[in-house]
């Protein structure tokens, strides 16, 4: 990463800052808008639970409809927040800086959409509690684990929690600044609760250090676990032509490392549009950032291939019907053409270009398309292969999403963007004191009759300088 | 007896580096004095000493605390309820270790946690003497020792150019 603006210390705490001690004009229309978005998917969700199930579009054959198929949306965008931030961190990527934080708080708001529809879906969420007690106490019956239902709140709960406490320890020092620099007595006796009495000595910066190293190499295994554990929610029933497929769970993985890399590459675009953090995220971060989109949508691609080959190569006639419903018959057919196009045939031509890679609006754009896309290619897993389920002709049947289903779709949009603005308001969505770091062990060598940037590796031991220098 | 905190602020890294000598000269002990920065630095910039912890332990003991639990709560759950199913064996290790494995991972995240903020010394209640600038690029390096020798440590760091006042505070 070349290109970088040498910023002062308190530069660096004022700009980044400006957005969480002050109120931007548009803050404020835009969380009632979304709240007003959020309370309807609600007000649809409470409409569902007195009336029943049958409120939504959900029948015989076809049980898993929107909820599920959006489940899986989230869950993939959740996935490529912590994965871009662990991966960056473990391999010391310079222009990780200003983007690891907003990954990680995507991925934390990401889950809990994601959380949002099976238990809207299950219709009585609040007897998930059988998911943990014995739903019969009496005779001690506990929940079956050898059901995938059992091991995806596993999954999804650790992942969770893990990335809330990597959030949360990665975010002291930047809440020991607005302890320092909050106004309100009662505002800064929160942010010094909150900071634990974080003071900046050279133990607690090793160990920050150690611990972004530490938690991303701890946390990848569990977000690789995650999704194919989602995606074995279909993969293990034997029954439906087109779910049970040993390819299932590196093909969700790499289909969620493209929607979530994607999100990250929009997240980047709305903060320098909506934050004017233009002194911290460049061009040269988009174009790093559409470089690794290439080689991720590219392997995505091969896999969706392999996935079409490996049904097609059995010749068996349920499975080339449900290809055929899946990509020639209405309505999912155009519906696979815009998948297929929006995200790939138009974004990945379009990031080979350098001007357009380093262009934030054809990138926000661009991402914009992608998500579209991978939402659809979910929606066009879960509903064509039910709707084939059974060859009794009585059995046959289409699903019609209900606004219910709907507005409660929309509910988790919103629910995450809003969620996203409510924690820049209170906490600065770029890291500070990794900005802070990159500028401290930034400097400029002369190579010759060149002077060029240099960085220092940050976490390196005193020993290890004196080992080998 | 209750110990008093002195704290001297430098914009230079060589003057924050030159108090931590001049403090050792005057025979204050690693411990009793540290650095503040409101940045890390490379380790060594100020010729402190490397710290010394012990992170690593952390996570194995939660992963073996979280593998145990993850093993009770699939297996406990099976036999709490003894049911054969197609004459297979009540405990089905495949999906047992899907549940074990994320209690693994779990517990070994938990306890990183936790030893990072033990090993970190954090929740620490008293802030002892502290100055807000240090956030703003100061480099504060801060003496806690009995009341009878702040003197000495005061003077060892405006012997390197502190900038405007010492501040003090109680530990």
């Amino acid at each position: 990463m070349q290109e970088h603006t040498q910023l002062s210390q308190k530069q660096i705490n004022d700009e980044l800052l400006r957005d969480v001690l002050t109120v931007p004009k548009w803050w404020l229309p835009a969380v009632v808008g979304l709240g007003i978005v959020v309370a309807t998917g609600l007000g649809a969700f409470s409409y569902m639970v007195y009336h029943g199930v049958g409120v939504t579009g959900l029948n015989r054959p076809v049980f898993w409809g929107f909820f599920i198929a959006n489940f899986v949306f989230w869950i993939g965008i959740s996935h490529a927040g912590i994965m871009i931030s662990a991966i960056l961190r473990l391999t010391q990527a310079e222009w990780r800086r200003p983007v690891t934080r907003a990954a990680e708080v995507m991925t934390v708001f990401s889950l809990i959409a994601a959380l949002h529809t099976p238990l809207f879906h299950v219709g009585r969420p609040w007897r998930v509690l059988y998911w943990i007690f014995p739903y019969d106490f009496d005779r001690g019956i506990w929940p079956n684990i050898r059901s995938p239902f059992v091991w995806d709140p596993s999954a999804v709960g650790t992942y969770l929690i893990a990335s809330s406490l990597f959030v949360f320890v990665c975010l002291l020092p930047d809440i020991a600044i607005l302890r320092d620099r909050a106004k309100g007595l009662f505002v800064k006796r929160i942010y010094a609760f909150l900071c634990l009495g974080f003071r900046g000595t050279p133990r607690q910066w090793r160990l920050q250090t150690i611990a972004g190293i530490l938690l991303s190499a701890l946390v990848l295994p569990v977000f690789v676990s995650v999704h194919s554990i989602v995606s074995w929610d279909f993969a293990v029933l034997i029954g439906v032509e087109g779910w049970h497929s040993t390819i299932f769970a590196p093909y969700f993985i790499i289909g969620a490392i493209h929607s979530g890399v994607s999100a990250v590459a929009m997240l980047m675009a709305l903060a320098v549009w909506l934050y004017k953090l233009d002194n911290y995220i460049k061009p040269d971060h988009f174009d790093a950032i559409a470089r690794l989109l290439i080689v991720v949508a590219t392997t995505w691609f091969f896999f969706f291939f392999l996935e079409w080959v490996y049904a097609l190569y059995t010749l068996d006639s349920p499975e080339i019907a449900l290809r055929e419903l899946q990509a020639f018959e209405w309505p999912y057919g155009p519906l696979f053409a815009i998948f297929v196009i929006l995200s790939f045939v138009i974004p990945v031509p379009m990031w080979l270009f350098k001007r357009f890679r380093r262009s934030a609006k054809i990138m926000f754009w661009t991402t914009i398309l992608v998500n579209i896309g991978m939402w659809l290619e979910r929606f066009l897993i879960v509903i064509p292969g039910l709707v084939r389920r059974t060859h009794m002709t009585f059995d046959w049947g289409t699903y019609h999403p209900s606004l219910v289903e709907i507005l409660i779709v929309v509910e988790t949009f919103a629910f995450v963007a809003l969620g996203m603005l409510l924690f820049a308001k209170v906490l600065p969505l770029i890291p500070l004191f990794d900005v802070k770091e990159g500028v401290v062990f930034r400097h400029v060598i002369k190579v010759g009759r060149k002077t060029v940037p240099a960085s220092i590796r940050e976490g390196l031991p005193h020993h290890y300088y004196d080992k080998n220098h | 007896m209750a110990k008093k905190s002195v704290l001297g602020l430098y914009t230079e890294e060589d003057s924050a580096a030159d108090a931590l000598d001049n403090l050792r000269d005057a025979g204050f002990e690693e411990g009793e004095y540290e650095l503040l920065t409101g940045t890390p630095y490379p380790e060594g910039t100020f010729g402190e000493a490397e710290p010394e912890h012990h992170l690593f332990r952390w996570p194995l003991i939660g992963a073996a605390c979280g593998f145990t639990g993850g093993l009770i709560i699939t297996a406990g759950t099976q036999m709490a309820y003894p049911l054969i199913t197609g004459g297979k064996p009540i405990l089905s290790i495949p999906p047992m270790a899907i549940i074990m494995y994320e209690g693994t991972m779990l517990g070994a995240i938990i306890f990183t946690i936790i030893g990072i903020l033990f090993e970190s010394r954090l929740p620490r209640l008293f802030m002892g003497a502290y100055s807000e600038k240090i956030t703003e690029g100061h480099i504060g390096v801060t003496v806690t020792t009995e009341e009878g020798r702040t003197e000495v440590a005061e003077e060892a760091l405006k012997k390197a150019g502190v900038e405007g006042e010492i501040i003090r505070g109680w530990e």
